[in-house]
């Protein structure tokens, strides 16, 4: 059977949770191989990455050391794919590329395009065993299904685009000694600083999204805590980023995350075009408005008109309440 | 410094956007403008060439392709201040996708260095408002053979020089490459400044070239639907969502009203 090259989503060794999703769509295309850009000495070990993959099936991890590359922006890593999908092709053939599809993998996987001449298709939501993606445009309101017809399929894949399904692979390590052009190493990274730790589950991984919006005025505490009794992650609208109140990376829509929770909970928030293009696939959805007119309301299950800033505390000593 | 600013004609997104029966986007029954993520772009070409000064000679040139309404999106871009603009424009085009659009984009860059030297920046959005993917700048870097520091939130040069901040996946992260290079910015880079009534009366009167892929030596065959490394296979208008309920809070009936639709979905 044909390798299905998998790019490992981590931070330091530490596999996210979209790896997983990715090992079991692979499943379904070919055998999966996971490919380990990473510091070599967290490759190996109990808790070594190695493991983690194989649980979701890599029968083959491949594993690049970083450390020539680790300073440099997305240019090495689709290079060292290249590498690696030169030497799959040799071996027993190469099904499909399946690469986290966050803002560093996207970018890797148009390099890697261009690169090995094959189609790239972005964003997916779902790719079935004849490799069709699915993919949801328009702010949500067109869903599209498609196929790479040229080279090898590279489909960037978006988070909660599957249930991780564990099942043991090998996981034979093969440590890839892969080779980087100068040209790859000209854009730098000079200064990185780890999104601070919120203690709260990650915005596009989440299976719950509390998001607050002007109509907070800037006080996000009842957002937090109704998340934080749910067990969710908080969101943004772009007006409350724009107003300063909370950081870019909790900003929900068109230019910010594109969220696909079971349960979508917008506080305050209007539900213009921009911000439905970041949520609307949600499973189901809830607004708490002031605003009876707010477009957010045509696209909810349930919706409160009223304000946030009673609804929420008081619903959120409920939950508290039953929750025991 | 040269400068070039990809910019992208796209259907206006708060319009009815719909599909062909060849599943490519309607671009010509909805109305279209100027990508507003494109406009930032814009904007930050041309601060490029305002801190550059004076003294020093800054060309910015304005780049589209697309169908023949696509030249509002690089008018757009001269009216805001870009020096010059092309419109590459061929029926063989449409339906390309990102793959192709980088290849016309590149040719087209080849040719604006031929005729008046080597871009600095190739300036670009994060993402198309329509298809959205966010990668044709790094496609790009990748013909042209140039580095990329992309999604900038704050760009910040000195000579040839370039940093910037950007919100990575993971981390805040600052980006530093040397000229030439591609440079794509978000809307977190600052506001774009409108037209004004000088700036749309100068636009008039300043270099707009419409080239065909003939003029820029890329065979028909290369680009278009057929020659697409994708193809879409089925398009369908998501279900409107069935109305859901709606209560209007009165007393605290609100929060129990919602407590009680997250326990009935199990939620809690």
């Amino acid at each position: 059977m044909s390798e299905v090259l998998v790019l490992i989503d981590h931070v330091d060794g530490a596999v996210r949770k979209p790896t997983y999703e990715l090992l079991t769509i692979a499943k379904r295309l070919g055998e999966p191989s996971a490919v380990f850009i990473g510091p070599a000495a967290r490759a190996g070990g109990a808790d070594g990455v190695t493991e983690k993959v194989k649980q979701y099936g890599a029968e083959k991890v491949y594993v690049v050391d970083d450390a020539q590359i680790k300073g440099y922006l997305v240019a090495p890593k689709a290079e060292v794919l290249q590498q690696i999908a030169a030497q799959a092709l040799g071996n027993g053939g190469l099904a499909a590329i399946l690469i986290p599809s966050s803002a560093e993998g996207k970018e890797i996987g148009a390099r890697l395009a261009i690169k090995i001449e094959s189609g790239l298709i972005t964003d997916a939501v779902d790719v079935t065993a004849d490799g069709v993606a699915t993919q949801s445009v328009f702010a949500g309101n067109f869903t599209l299904t498609g196929k790479v017809t040229k080279g090898t399929p590279i489909i960037t894949v978006k988070p909660n685009s599957a249930a991780p399904e564990e099942s043991a692979g090998a996981g034979a390590v093969v440590e890839f000694a892969a080779t980087i052009s100068d040209a790859a190493k000209k854009a730098q990274i000079v200064a990185s600083q780890p999104r601070q730790a919120t203690g709260r589950p990650e915005l596009t991984e989440a299976a719950i999204v509390v998001s607050g919006g002007r109509g907070t005025g800037g006080n996000f505490e009842p957002v937090e805590a109704l998340a934080d009794a749910l067990g969710a992650a908080v969101g943004a609208s772009r007006a409350a980023v724009d107003s300063g109140w909370m950081p870019h990376s909790f900003q929900v829509g068109q230019t910010g995350k594109t969220v696909s929770p079971q349960l979508y909970v917008a506080n305050g928030i209007s539900g213009a075009i921009q911000h439905r293009a970041g949520m609307q696939t949600s499973k189901t959805i809830v607004a708490v408005n002031k605003d009876e007119e707010a477009p957010i309301f045509e696209l909810v299950d349930f919706g409160v008109v009223g304000d946030l800033h009673t609804v929420l505390p008081a619903a959120t000593e409920q939950i508290v309440k039953r929750k025991g | 410094m040269n400068i070039v600013v990809c910019v992208k004609y796209v259907p206006d997104a708060t319009a009815d956007r719909q599909f062909e029966s060849d599943n490519t986007v309607d671009r010509v029954g909805v109305d279209g403008l100027l990508s507003e993520l494109d406009e930032y772009a814009v904007e930050q070409a041309l601060q490029l060439k305002e801190k550059a000064g004076e003294g020093t000679e800054t060309v910015v040139t304005a780049l589209t392709i697309g169908p023949e309404k696509a030249v509002d999106a690089v008018r757009k871009a001269l009216q805001m201040g870009a020096d010059k603009a092309v419109h590459v424009s061929d029926e063989a085009i449409a339906g390309s996708d990102y793959v192709a659009t980088s290849l016309v984009l590149a040719k087209a860059i080849e040719k604006i260095a031929a005729d008046s030297g080597s871009p600095d920046v190739v300036m670009c959005g994060m993402a198309s408002t329509d298809a959205s993917g966010g990668v044709v700048p790094a496609m790009l870097a990748e013909r042209l053979g140039l580095p990329q520091v992309t999604l900038a939130s704050v760009v910040e040069t000195q000579g040839d020089q370039v940093r910037v901040k950007r919100d990575g996946d993971t981390a805040t992260e600052v980006i530093g490459g040397t000229m030439p290079l591609v440079l794509s910015v978000t809307d977190q880079s600052g506001e774009a400044r409108y037209p004004s009534f000088k700036g749309i009366m100068a636009a008039k009167k300043k270099p707009l070239e419409t080239w065909s892929l003939g003029d820029l030596g890329v065979d028909a065959g290369q680009v278009g639907l057929a020659a697409a490394w994708t193809t879409v296979e089925d398009t369908t208008a998501r279900p409107p969502r069935t109305a859901g309920e709606i209560v209007k809070d009165e007393d605290g009936s609100g929060a129990t009203a919602l407590t009680e639709f997250l326990a009935s979905k199990k939620f809690i």
